[in-house]
């Protein structure tokens, strides 16, 4: 378990993490998400005793890091698959961790064969591919056989088949009944791993909740309609109260259920062509949560109309929430 | 003391686990044993004196500051020094371990090439000027001095590569700071001639130096350190900054 106390750094006058809380539970994958330069990665080190907080701690069984005994045994992390010596083989690398906490010669041969790396164990780290170092790393955070686990951005630079084959494997690890926190800045991976989330925009709090609330909390779901009678409906629509905006040929209510908005027609007599939900992407929800905590974003011209992604910033894969629970939620 | 062998022995797996140490012990190994051969062979070994056949070997002493250096700035440059501190979080322990490691191997390979040295030299050398021989104190010192000289040099070469945590900074300190450093500052008026003898390195070839009739051939005046005192002088440089190195290993974030 894993636990943030008012976790917060300061780089200069720069705020990197402020005033950080939140727990992290076992049995469950936790995404830890937020932007780029939200204080992902500045965080996680700060819960592994690299980085020194300015004030607040970390506690990790109820200890700070650097308390813990042979820490492998009970903490594995990958933070980055390049910390590596290009020169060094790959069984070396496992070798000299191993030692430090008197994990067995066994055990690196062992976790070399569960991350696929056994036929190039004696090769130089530095020849792999991006996907082997990330093996890798996850070999030498799986080590100690530790109950808590931290990966940061793990499938970073990784082709699909690597991605899955690490979204599987965390999920496995937290259906053993560990903890395992995963960073990213992507809301559409956290939708297909995590079940519970921690979002974050520029060292700040903004989120901490399971992920199936979070996504149907923070996508706008919208109603459209078509009319014949559009004036009609749209002077009942506005009458009962409800958000009406105008979209080429039809209109759009949020915050109303679909429902509600078929009663109102019926009982103007409207003849309607279409009534139907419109389910905002997670990218959208996303941006719009934490488009005001974004570190290095571009200036936005557009900013009066929170979910539209940054001009000359493509807008993220359209990834509709439902797609992306379904598929998160089926069994590996 | 589990605790110690523990994280010697991660250490050693650490610094035999890559190319560069050996490349510098080769090196090591070649400008010592060149020089005695140099010395040994021209004019049929005339100019074999031990002081001057052991230069090679001071010459080594400077490559294994090299070796020393980088077994921790390229643990910075690699990231490699974050694995350490997540798998040993104490971290003075891991740079007492690795200031321990490159010290006692330090003491070895400077014991090993020196006598090599002096041995090759002396097979060599035909008709010295001097019989090359080990038989007082004084000779010995000469040549197992160089043991503590290069086991301090080590210290303080992890000690400078830990507080700089970047290879070619430390590297070049290290080769300026004797070679450069301390010449330019011998050649200040007064000063320089009154506090330029104790300055670590012109200390530590005091250790090494002859104080019989020979020695007079290459030292200009008696001031300065005692052969003893060089050693203690060089020793003190060496836990003054390796005292430093720890304090900004305990303070800065990894």
């Amino acid at each position: 378990m894993i636990e943030a106390i008012g976790l917060t750094k300061k780089y200069g006058s720069t705020m990197a993490v402020d005033d950080l809380s939140f727990k992290v539970e076992p049995g469950t994958v936790t995404g830890f998400l937020g932007p780029n330069g939200a204080g992902k990665s500045t965080t996680m080190r700060m819960i592994l005793g690299l980085d020194n907080p300015t004030r607040g701690k970390a506690l990790i069984f109820g200890e700070p890091y650097a308390h813990l005994a042979k820490p492998l045994t009970k903490v594995g992390a990958l933070l980055d698959a390049n910390w590596i010596h290009p020169n060094r083989s790959a069984r070396a690398h496992l070798k000299f961790m191993a030692a430090s906490n008197k994990i067995s010669g066994k055990r690196v041969d062992e976790v070399l064969e569960i991350v696929g790396l056994g036929t190039v164990a004696a090769k130089a780290a530095g020849k792999f591919s991006l996907g082997m170092k990330q093996r890798l790393g996850l070999a030498g955070a799986l080590l100690g056989d530790p109950q808590v686990l931290l990966f940061d951005e793990p499938v970073n630079g990784l082709d699909p088949e690597g991605i899955y084959w690490i979204r599987t494997f965390m999920k496995n690890l937290a259906a053993q009944g560990r903890t395992v926190l995963v960073s990213s800045h992507l809301l559409s991976e956290m939708a297909l791993t995590a079940d519970h989330l921690i979002v974050i925009g520029r060292g700040k709090l903004i989120a901490e909740s399971s992920t199936a609330d979070f996504i149907a909390r923070s996508t706008s779901v919208a109603v459209r309609v078509r009319s014949p009678q559009l004036a009609e409906l749209r002077a009942a629509l506005v009458q009962a109260g409800l958000a009406v905006t105008d979209v080429d040929g039809a209109v759009q209510i949020t915050g109303a259920p679909i429902e509600q908005v078929g009663d109102i027609a019926g009982r103007s007599g409207v003849t309607l062509h279409e009534l139907s939900a419109q389910a905002g992407s997670l990218e959208e929800a996303f941006i719009q949560l934490t488009g005001d905590s974004v570190e290095y974003g571009t200036s936005r011209a557009g900013s009066g109309q929170p979910g539209q992604p940054p001009p000359g910033q493509p807008p993220g894969p359209f990834v509709g929430p439902s797609a992306g629970v379904s598929e998160g939620w089926a069994k590996p | 003391m589990g605790q110690t062998m523990t994280l010697l022995n991660v250490e050693r797996i650490k610094l035999f686990s890559t190319r560069s140490p050996y490349w510098c012990l080769i090196a090591i190994v070649v400008a010592a044993l060149g020089f005695a051969t140099l010395f040994g062979l021209i004019d049929n070994g005339r100019a074999a004196i031990t002081y001057l056949v052991m230069q090679g070997v001071g010459l080594g002493m400077s490559i294994y500051m090299v070796l020393a250096a980088l077994s921790i700035t390229t643990e910075y440059r690699f990231g490699t020094i974050r694995n350490t501190f997540l798998a040993v979080p104490r971290r003075l322990s891991v740079l007492a371990a690795k200031t321990l490691l490159l010290a006692l191997l330090g003491a070895v390979v400077g014991i090993v090439v020196a006598l090599s040295a002096f041995y090759l030299a002396k097979a060599l050398a035909t008709s010295p000027l001097v019989p090359l021989e080990l038989t007082n104190g004084d000779d010995w010192r000469q040549v197992l001095g160089y043991g503590p000289l290069f086991a301090i040099a080590g210290v303080i070469a992890v000690s400078v590569g830990a507080i700089i945590r970047q290879s070619a900074g430390a590297v070049a300190i290290l080769l300026l700071w004797p070679l450069l450093l301390e010449s330019l500052f011998t050649l200040i008026p007064t000063v320089g001639e009154n506090v330029g003898p104790w300055l670590p390195f012109a200390a530590s070839s005091k250790w090494v130096s002859p104080t019989s009739s020979v020695g007079d051939l290459f030292q200009s005046s008696g001031s300065g350190p005692t052969p003893i005192q060089g050693l203690l002088v060089f020793a003190a440089w060496g836990l003054a900054l390796w005292v430093i190195a720890a304090v900004l290993l305990k303070r800065r974030d990894a």
